[in-house]
């Protein structure tokens, strides 16, 4: 079975992505064509092929803001998954608390990360500590609702029957709402990673030592849009292998969801 | 009639402003197989609840061996209408599900139900995900997970009511069997009338909102019943029938 599932996955995998590749391929096709042959500035606007070159000059640089970047994003979201945890334990247990606290949680997702950004640094500095804040701040409250939902949508009949059985309510939650919670959970996870990219990069286009944020913010400075574009390109794959991480978790951590349909 | 394995004394229930049950009388002797009639919305899962513990009844009592039903002895095993079966663990673990609730170990709790996979013709199956399985496989998962928590009575909710017509007569053929190869006590609530012909020893026939028992019928044929013997079960099967429908009117 396993063998099988695998290679049809890579197969399927390739069927999937070629008319992606195909357009993604004529999108840059199509820019180099028209930088090269309208006479634009490279200062305005850099070909892809040198935004290629150039970026790859400046690996060593780049790979050292992305690692950056890297961390701040990974801190941020761990710090506010533990804390989108507990709470949606509290908002689980104790229902009273929703009315109280989630007006105050949707207010954060209100403010607008352009304020809050230099703010958060003035009050933290130019270290780790205002892009977990950031990154906390935007990814937090998808993740509660995502586990809140997850928990509300444990099936009545297990729980009714768990009852029956004598299982206490911790017992019922364990065995029965959390695990319930998982693809909640995960399709949370999936949207929140990309938000805690560009979480950790605004937070450091708004001042940091190190990061894509104050990388780009250079690059623009200097009139280097092509280091702009090379910056931009990194985070975009960065994001990517993020979310594919993700998948690839959600994929360990519920193999029945994807176990071939198989009726005897 | 004083060691009936359940016995409900005119017992009682209302939420707020509706009545759902008047006045139910009705016990089940240890070793039968009793099931409940009723037209839909009379009042019969909330009998269930009331013995599951899920709910407190008004008035009335429910004495389980002689002994008053405390709403937390938790003394029956229940099958719900649909198998509730847990998506995410195998079929061994659904299985034990009742005894880890009940603190046995999961090695302790697997080595128990084992073997009862072959009878319950789910062997080899003990390692698949519930997805897998087709429905009438999935209904004798739910009905070991019931029977192996070793309670004093079996609490089975329309056990068979959401599989196909086919799958569903194939299903209470194998319940027939089964309930004959062993020493069980049932209790069937259903709206199915030929189900209930065919697998009981007794049937209470439920009134309409607030329920008490209208109609009581005593089937003394043994079991497993032939689908087409006895014209018997056909003769009740369109009483009761007619008992219903005249309800309706």
């Amino acid at each position: 079975m396993s063998m099988r599932s695998i290679s049809s996955g890579t197969s399927r995998v390739f069927s999937d992505a070629w008319p992606a590749v195909t357009s993604i391929s004529a999108l840059i096709l199509a820019w180099e064509a028209y930088v090269q042959f309208s006479g634009i500035s490279p200062t305005a606007l850099s070909a892809p092929s040198r935004v290629l070159i150039q970026g790859f000059e400046q690996r060593e640089a780049l790979a050292s803001h992305t690692l950056a970047t890297l961390q701040a994003t990974l801190f941020g979201f761990s710090c506010s998954l533990c804390a989108a945890f507990l709470f949606s334990l509290l908002l689980d247990f104790f229902r009273p608390l929703r009315r109280a606290l989630f007006p105050v949680f949707i207010i954060t997702q209100t403010l607008p990360l352009v304020a809050i950004a230099p703010l958060v640094v003035l009050w933290f500095g130019f270290g780790l500590t205002p892009k977990i804040v950031l990154v906390a701040l935007v990814t937090f409250f998808p993740m509660l609702v995502a586990l809140v939902q997850g928990f509300e949508s444990t099936d009545r009949d297990i729980e009714a029957l768990l009852a029956s059985m004598g299982a206490s309510r911790r017992r019922i939650f364990v065995a029965a709402r959390l695990p319930s919670a998982l693809p909640y959970f995960f399709a949370g996870l999936r949207i929140s990673i990309t938000y805690a990219v560009v979480g950790a990069i605004f937070a450091e286009y708004a001042g940091a030592v190190r990061g894509l944020g104050i990388y780009i913010l250079n690059a623009k400075n200097n009139f280097r849009p092509d280091l702009v574009l090379a910056a931009v390109f990194v985070s975009a794959t960065l994001t990517l292998c993020l979310f594919g991480a993700t998948v690839l978790l959600q994929r360990l951590a519920m193999p029945w969801a994807r176990i071939a349909e198989f009726k005897p | 009639m004083s060691k009936a394995r359940l016995e409900l004394r005119s017992v009682s229930k209302r939420f707020d402003d509706l009545e759902v049950l008047a006045d139910v009388s009705l016990s089940v002797q240890p070793g039968e197989f009793v099931s409940i009639l009723g037209p839909s919305g009379a009042g019969k899962s909330t009998i269930l609840q009331l013995l599951t513990g899920a709910l407190r009844y008004d008035g009335g009592s429910i004495l389980c061996d002689g002994a008053p039903l405390e709403s937390d002895s938790h003394r029956f095993a229940f099958m719900p209408q649909r198998d509730a079966l847990m998506p995410w663990r195998r079929i061994i673990d659904n299985a034990t599900l009742g005894l880890e609730v009940q603190g046995m170990s999961r090695a302790a709790a697997r080595e128990k139900v084992q073997p009862l996979f072959a009878e319950f013709g789910l062997a080899g199956f003990e390692r698949h995900y519930p997805s897998q399985l087709s429905g009438g496989m999935r209904q004798r998962v739910a009905l070991l997970r019931t029977v192996v928590q070793q309670r004093s009575m079996l609490l089975l909710d329309e056990p068979f009511g959401a599989l196909d017509a086919l799958t569903r007569a194939k299903m209470q053929r194998w319940l027939s069997g089964m309930w004959t190869r062993h020493d069980w006590t049932v209790l069937l609530i259903t709206h199915d009338v030929r189900e209930a012909v065919l697998l009981s020893d007794r049937i209470y026939v439920l009134s309409p909102r607030p329920a008490s028992i209208l109609r009581h019928y005593d089937i003394p044929l043994p079991h497993p019943r032939p689908p087409a013997g006895d014209a018997t079960l056909p003769a009740i099967e369109a009483d009761i029938l007619q008992t219903l429908l005249t309800l309706e009117e």
